[in-house]
Parts: structure tokens; C-alpha cells; sequence
């Protein structure tokens, strides 16, 4: 299992000089006076990338400034973005928390929605309840985030009137920029309630219901179709007939028996769903002007802000390849019947 | 002679057809037994169709576009014949930059209003958006642009893909390692982020979106080829090939691919549905093409300014998100119903 471990953790190097040579390479293409504006630091040097192209050797060839780049991440210079106005690396660290609250809060309705339908689907299967879940599995994967959010924002923001796209109400958001309130986590939902504003609470929870559904409708989806066939499979399994035979109630063999096995390659899934979650908090974000981490880097995308969609692809590759590293090491806590060696 | 003819006819006759023996194979039968997924089939034989049509069914195009295949006003009429080959220079006109018919992709404008109309405001079939954009031109063309990026990604990305597969599988050793290290990288960053990289730096265009798209695109089936490949180079067939004196590019081209591409291209081609919402993604962000394209991905981006209505009329401008919404669902929807069946015909465990 260590062994394993450092194995995987090897990958991590691997994927970020894969990821930013690739796009020190694809940079090439640009103008020096085009990467210049990524390595300046300040309004002030952006302002002048003649100096820049010069300090940076910008026109030397590409691996000196892979090199160079390398040595400027080593430490810890990202560089500027002009979307944010400030370091890449301020911007990564104050955008981090409400992308991460948003995930929190889409994970719960994921995993737990896409378990149930599943489990009820397959323990039901071929009755009016499977077909009606099978449906609406296919329906929920077919509703691209982007078409979703708009519609959702039309008949809840617009039509109705009832809740709003932003993280928090504008008089709150004064509130919370005066001081007084304290940020421990960065977590709005639970600052709020570490600084006992209720109403606060309410406010940002209202603001996270349409964005969660938003994010949380195609992986549950996912989850729901890949639940029941393996909950399907499980329950054709000897183990399961063995369970039945020695008079254990349908309840227990279900539980027990059958559905912890089921889960298994649902918890594989869970490395696609963590990429496709990134895929989905860059377009729900820039839909509900939720001011996150995937807003600010399709900004910079438009923009053309080299060093903010540089920093923001090496964050995600890296979030990715521990993310996926959870996963695995889950995978054999689960299933002792995988050895990794 | 005459009679031997006859004879062989008569045989031919007893040989069922290709089509014949595709359409009653035990793969066409499960599929056909399936009846959502008939409802995709036939939810995609009418986009197919509607594409094709589409200089027959969508309003008259703008004035560029009648310009650049030689129409004028009293000829007008003959983009809705066949007969003529202003028809034919329409359907084969290409959503891109160097294609002589470009402009007939930006979307004609009924008026300049600065909010959008409704269908009987404007006298259009769904309403135009701000700016007098005819929304039904956008779909029924925008319905060739998705086709196009489709097909030409997940085309290329076959080609390269099996190209890379075939090498990796066949030679083995440093070059497999090497080769599935950088299909590693490439799956471990999301999609979109790669393609929003490479668009951003190529320049904003229908072209470059496609290329971003094929550069993540090719990694998968890469690896589904490889790992055929290692299977298969341990049946006896090859064995007995090599034995023969089959050597190195011979031996993948004539018994190793034959035997693992019909599934990727299957595998392959229910691929478009999903690029296409990734090219629609990356254009809802304002990474692919400019206001006024006949593409749903930017015309759901412009719906983003049309969320309220005006005071006391909340509902008014229902239309501007609602149509493009609607087609990309059920383009979407068409893919994942064929999807899901032939994953079932596919899986060889469900078989028995």
C-alpha cells in the first residue's frame, strides 16, 4: 500500500512539468510582448513590458524560459493576473474557499440522490419505479450546465423572483467587507454560523441552492445509472443467494450483502466526477456570478490573462492527481480484495 | 453465358445482403429492441435531416451570403431548389473562416431593436434576440455548425488516437510507457480547462476550438486501441501470422486493427454528442465564435443578458434562452439514448 502510495505521488511531478511544459510550448505561438504581461507582478510593470521582455529574456529560446518559469513558481511567483488585479497566487487563495463550499454543498446531493435512485431502481427493477428513474437519469444526464443554470435563473431569478445568482445579498456583502465579521474558514455557510448571524446563513445558503442543483444534476445522474447496474450485478452474485438461503431478512441481504458490494464502482466514479465537478464550477460560476475559482479563471480565459489560466490549469492537474490519489487508496480500504503492488 | 448469369443471380439472391446481415445481427437486434433507443435514432435522423435542409427550411440568409453564392434578387428562389446549384453551394458551405460561404453562418437580422422580439413582434418563427438575430436561422444552421465540429473532432481525434494506440500497443516497452504517461497527464487535467488553454492562446475561432477539442480528445481512444491490441497480440492468429513471417506494420494493419477499430469507431462516434456540448460550453464562456454565429453554445451566452424581463413582464423573453436550451437537450439527449443502448449491445457480459 506505501508503495503504492509513493508510486502515485509520482505522478503528481509528472503531470505538472507534462501541463506546464505544454503550455510554456504553446506560448511560443504568442508574442514576447503578449507572455510578457504574464510575468509582470504589478500595474506598474504591466504597464511597461518592454523592461519585462528584457528582464525575463522573453526572446531566448523556450527552454530557458521553461527553466527560468520553473525557479519563478519555486518561489512562489505565479505571476500577475490582470484579471483580478493582483498576484496569481492571491487570487487562487481568496477564490479557493466559495469554489470549495460550492463542491462541499454539491457532493451531499451527488452521492446521496444518485445512491438512493440507484438502489431503489435496482431492488425495484423493472417496475414503474425503475423505468421512471431510468428516465429521469437520462433526462438529468442530457441537461448540459450551462442550459440548466440559464433555464433555473429564468424561472427563479427572473420569473419568479425568489432567489438570485451571487454568493450573498449586496447588503450583506457591505456588511461583511466593513469588518466585524470574522472569516475563520472562508466557508460563508459556516463563518456565519461561528459568527452567529443566522440571517447571514439563510442569505448564502439561498444564494448556493440553484448553483448546487446546477453542478449536482448530471454527476447524480451518472452516479444513479452506474448504482443500479452494479447494485443489479451484486444482487445476482452466489454471496447474496447464500445470504437469502441461511433466512436473513431481505432487508439485511439488501443492505449488507448486496449494496456494499455495489458501491464499489461507484466509488471508482468518483475520480471522473471530482474532473467532471472543475468542467462544471468553471460554467456554473460564470452563470450565477458566484465569485469562485472557475469564474475568475473563464474571465481570464476571455481576457487573455496567461498567468491566471496557467496558475488556475496547475492548481486543478494537482487537485486532480490527489484527488484521484483518495480515491484509489478508498478504493482498497473498501474492497480488500485489491492489492496494490 | 446468359444462363450462368442467371444462375449466379439466382445464388446472389440466397446470400443475404451486407446491409441484410448488419441489420438482423444479434447487436441490431437488442438494439432494436430498445425503444428509447429508437426515439434517439429517430431524434438524430431528423437533425441529420434538418442540417442537410436547411438552406430549405430556415429564413432567406443575409445579404453576404446571397452575395457569395451568386444569387440576386430575382434569383433568390433557387436556394430552395435542388435543381440549382445555389441550393448545392449552400449545403455544402463550411462554418468556417476560409470557406467562400462563411457569412452564411452569421445569422440574418430582422431588425436592429435593442431588446428582443417575439415571434409576432418581429415576424419571425421564434423571435429574434436583441439586435434583430433571428433565433430559428441560429438553430437550423447552427444544427450544421455542431455537426461539423462533431464529426471533424471526433475524426481527427480517431486518427491520431489510433495512430498513438497501435504504436503504443504494438511495440510495447519504453515507447508504451512514455506514450501512456503523457495520456496520464492528459486525463488527469480537466477538459475544459486544456481546451480554454489552447483557445486562449490560438485565437478565438471555430477553427481553434475544434484543434482544442481533438487535443484532449485523442488520449481516450488511444488507450481503449492499446489495450486491444495487448489482448489480441496474445491470440493464436497473430502467433501464426508471425510464424508465417508477418512482420511489424503488416501485422497491425492487417490483423490486429481490422479486430479492435469497428467498436472504437463505434465507441468513437457517440463522441459527438459531447464535443459538440463542449464546443457549446467553451462558446457559452465566449471562447469560440462572435455574437451573431449561428451557434447554440453563443446563443445561449447571449441569453445570459436577457434573464429579466422588462418592468412588470418577468416572462417576457422566455424565448431568448428557451429555444437554444431546448435543441442542444435534445441533441444531447439523442447521443445519450443511442449511447446507452449500444453500451448494453457492447457489453459482452450482458450477452448471455
Amino acid at each position: 500500500m506505501f508503495a503504492f502510495i509513493v508510486r502515485r505521488l509520482f505522478m503528481l511531478p509528472l503531470v505538472f512539468f507534462g501541463v506546464t511544459l505544454f503550455i510554456v510550448l504553446l506560448m511560443q505561438v504568442l508574442s514576447p510582448f503578449q507572455r510578457a504581461a504574464s510575468y509582470a507582478q504589478t500595474e506598474n510593470q504591466a504597464r511597461n513590458l518592454d523592461a519585462i521582455i528584457e528582464r525575463y529574456g522573453l526572446n531566448d529560446p523556450w527552454y530557458m524560459q521553461y527553466g527560468r518559469w520553473l525557479r519563478q513558481v519555486s518561489q512562489g511567483n505565479l505571476g500577475y493576473s490582470r484579471t483580478s488585479s493582483e498576484p496569481v497566487l492571491t487570487t487562487l487563495r481568496k477564490r479557493f474557499p466559495p469554489t470549495a463550499e460550492l463542491a462541499i454543498f454539491a457532493f451531499f446531493p451527488i452521492i446521496g440522490v444518485g445512491i438512493w435512485l440507484g438502489t431503489a431502481a435496482a431492488l425495484n427493477r423493472d417496475t414503474l419505479i425503475d423505468q421512471a428513474t431510468r428516465v429521469l437519469a437520462i433526462v438529468g444526464w442530457s441537461l448540459p450546465t450551462f442550459v440548466l443554470g440559464i433555464w433555473l435563473l429564468v424561472i427563479f431569478y427572473g420569473g419568479f423572483g425568489i432567489l438570485e445568482p451571487g454568493r450573498v445579498s449586496t447588503d450583506f456583502l457591505i456588511e461583511i467587507a466593513r469588518g466585524g465579521f470574522k472569516n475563520y474558514t472562508g466557508l460563508l455557510t459556516i463563518d456565519s454560523l461561528l459568527n452567529g448571524r443566522l440571517d447571514i446563513f439563510w442569505d448564502a445558503f439561498k444564494h448556493l441552492i440553484l448553483p448546487v442543483i446546477t453542478l449536482a444534476t448530471v454527476s447524480s445522474a451518472q452516479i444513479m445509472r452506474v448504482m443500479r447496474s452494479s447494485l443489479l450485478d451484486a444482487l445476482g452474485q452466489d454471496y447474496v443467494r447464500t445470504a437469502r438461503a441461511k433466512g436473513l431478512a431481505e432487508r439485511t441481504v439488501n443492505r449488507k450483502h448486496a449494496r456494499r458490494n455495489g458501491l464499489i464502482p461507484v466509488i471508482t466514479l468518483a475520480g471522473f466526477t471530482l474532473i467532471g465537478l472543475i468542467n462544471g464550477v468553471i460554467i456554473t460560476e460564470t452563470i450565477f456570478n458566484f465569485p469562485g475559482l472557475g469564474q475568475w479563471s473563464a474571465q481570464a480565459a476571455v481576457n487573455l490573462d496567461y498567468a491566471a489560466v496557467l496558475g488556475f490549469a496547475v492548481f486543478t492537474a494537482v487537485i486532480v492527481v490527489i484527488g484521484n490519489l483518495i480515491v484509489d487508496i478508498l478504493y482498497g480500504v473498501i474492497d480488500p480484495r485489491i492489492r496494490y503492488d | 453465358m446468359a444462363s450462368v448469369t442467371a444462375a449466379q443471380t439466382a445464388n446472389d439472391n440466397q446470400v443475404p445482403s451486407a446491409f441484410r446481415r448488419w441489420w438482423d445481427s444479434k447487436m441490431m437486434k437488442r438494439f432494436r429492441r430498445n425503444p428509447l433507443a429508437l426515439v434517439g435514432a429517430v431524434l438524430l435522423a431528423l437533425f441529420l435531416l434538418a442540417g442537410f435542409f436547411a438552406p430549405i427550411i430556415s429564413p432567406q440568409p443575409n445579404i453576404n451570403c446571397l452575395r457569395s453564392i451568386g444569387v440576386s434578387a430575382s434569383t433568390v428562389g433557387d436556394i430552395r431548389n435542388p435543381l440549382k446549384p445555389a441550393f448545392w453551394k449552400l449545403v455544402g458551405a463550411a462554418p468556417l473562416a476560409q470557406s467562400p460561404y462563411y457569412d452564411c453562418y452569421t445569422i440574418p437580422r430582422s431588425s436592429f431593436s435593442p431588446v428582443p422580439q417575439s415571434a409576432a413582434e418581429s415576424g419571425t418563427i421564434l423571435g429574434t434576440t436583441s439586435g434583430g438575430y433571428d433565433i430559428f436561422y441560429g438553430l437550423i444552421w447552427g444544427i450544421r455548425t455542431a455537426f461539423f465540429i462533431g464529426i471533424a473532432v471526433v475524426g481527427f481525434g480517431l486518427i491520431v488516437g489510433i495512430i498513438v494506440g497501435s504504436i503504443a500497443g504494438y511495440f510495447g516497452g519504453w515507447i508504451d510507457n512514455v506514450l501512456m504517461r503523457l495520456i496520464d497527464v492528459i486525463f488527469a487535467v480537466p477538459g475544459l480547462v486544456v481546451a480554454m488553454v489552447i483557445v486562449t492562446v490560438l485565437g478565438q475561432n471555430i477553427f481553434n476550438v475544434m484543434i482544442a477539442l481533438a487535443v484532449v480528445g485523442w488520449a481516450g481512444y488511444a488507450r481503449i486501441l492499446r489495450g486491444d491490441i495487448l489482448q489480441i497480440k496474445e491470440q493464436e492468429y497473430v502467433t501464426g501470422a508471425q510464424a508465417l513471417g508477418a512482420r511489424g506494420p503488416g501485422i497491425i494493419f492487417k490483423h490486429i486493427l481490422p479486430n479492435s477499430v469497428g467498436t472504437l469507431i463505434i465507441i468513437a462516434s457517440l463522441d459527438i454528442g459531447s464535443v459538440v456540448l463542449a464546443a457549446a460550453a467553451l462558446s457559452f464562456l465566449g471562447l469560440g465564435v462572435p455574437v451573431g454565429f449561428a451557434d447554440w453554445g453563443q446563443m445561449v451566452n447571449f441569453a445570459r443578458n436577457w434573464l429579466l424581463g422588462p418592468p412588470g413582464n418577468p416572462w417576457a423573453y422566455w424565448f431568448v434562452s428557451f429555444w437554444p436550451g431546448l435543441i442542444i437537450v435534445l441533441f444531447v439527449l439523442a447521443w445519450n439514448l443511442l449511447g446507452d443502448a449500444f453500451r448494453d449491445v457492447l457489453d459482452v457480459r450482458s450477452n448471455s
